[in-house]
């Protein structure tokens, strides 16, 4: 079961990141696509990494599904450094080093900020338990 | 019909990365993400590869060969959320070093793995 939980999750999240690219394209030569891409995916990541089971009662496979093949395959590190590459080789070498630096130290706040936003979320439903107890 | 290409090489892609974390880590007691940084390099190598020779080993099926390789198996094996999310958590480990570390050195062998697919080796007769 585990296995058809991350092909099922790898299909739907490669099939999202193409439609995203496709969508969105490139700007200025910069892949914005798979910024978008990474940078949510680390957000949504670093929320459901974080988040019990107790908060978000999902199966073992059901969270496999969806955290190692969904949001693993939607978010990429190949593209990202043969994006890079290509800014570089094309003679735009700033912006080259600016995509690198907003796709590592933006993946890594957002994937920090999904962290918090799940230490805060259970925090909220732990003092609504707390409160329907009284 | 791109969309079910890229699916296809997609759900390859995810069960390679899901099985190459499984088995380091099953067998190697390991409390560094090495899962993460072999897959992340060797995909970034692979996806080098594809763009630069992919069309001359198949030339007569257009893009549908990078479609399924290229956006689909190297796009879901290799991973950005993750990588965070492993960085991070060093971080908050009071492994700073580490973290640091970690994130060097996938950036430095990410990049050198995709020249070397890119620009170092022979072209494809």
């Amino acid at each position: 079961m585990a296995y058809i939980a991350v092909a099922i999750g790898g299909f739907l999240g490669a099939i999202l990141r193409y439609g995203v690219s496709e969508w969105l394209g490139t700007l200025n030569g910069l892949n914005i696509a798979t910024l978008i891409s990474n940078w949510s995916g680390c957000l949504v990541l670093g929320w459901l990494n974080t988040i019990s089971g107790q908060f978000l009662p999902l199966s073992p496979n059901v969270r496999l599904g969806i955290g190692t093949g969904f949001i693993g395959a939607f978010t990429t590190f190949s593209t990202f450094t043969i994006d890079a590459w290509k800014l570089y080789k094309n003679g735009q070498v700033l912006a080259s080093l600016g995509y690198i630096l907003l796709s590592i130290v933006g993946g890594l706040i957002l994937s920090y900020f999904g962290y918090l936003l799940a230490k805060l979320h259970m925090h909220w439903l732990e003092r609504g338990r707390g409160g329907m107890a009284r | 019909m791109n969309w079910l290409l890229v699916g296809i090489g997609g759900i390859i892609g995810a069960l390679l990365r899901y099985q190459v974390t499984r088995l380091i880590n099953t067998r190697f007691d390991i409390q560094f993400p090495y899962p993460t940084l072999i897959i992340n390099i060797t995909g970034s190598f692979l996806l080098g590869w594809f763009t630069r020779d992919l069309h001359a080993y198949f030339p007569s099926l257009g893009s549908a060969p990078m479609l399924i390789l290229g956006v689909g198996v190297c796009g879901a094996y290799t991973t950005f959320s993750t990588f965070s999310f492993e960085a991070v958590s060093l971080f908050r480990e009071q492994r700073e070093l580490t973290a640091i570390a970690y994130v060097l050195i996938s950036c430095v062998g990410g990049f050198a793995a995709s020249a070397i697919g890119l620009y170092g080796l022979p072209a494809a007769q």
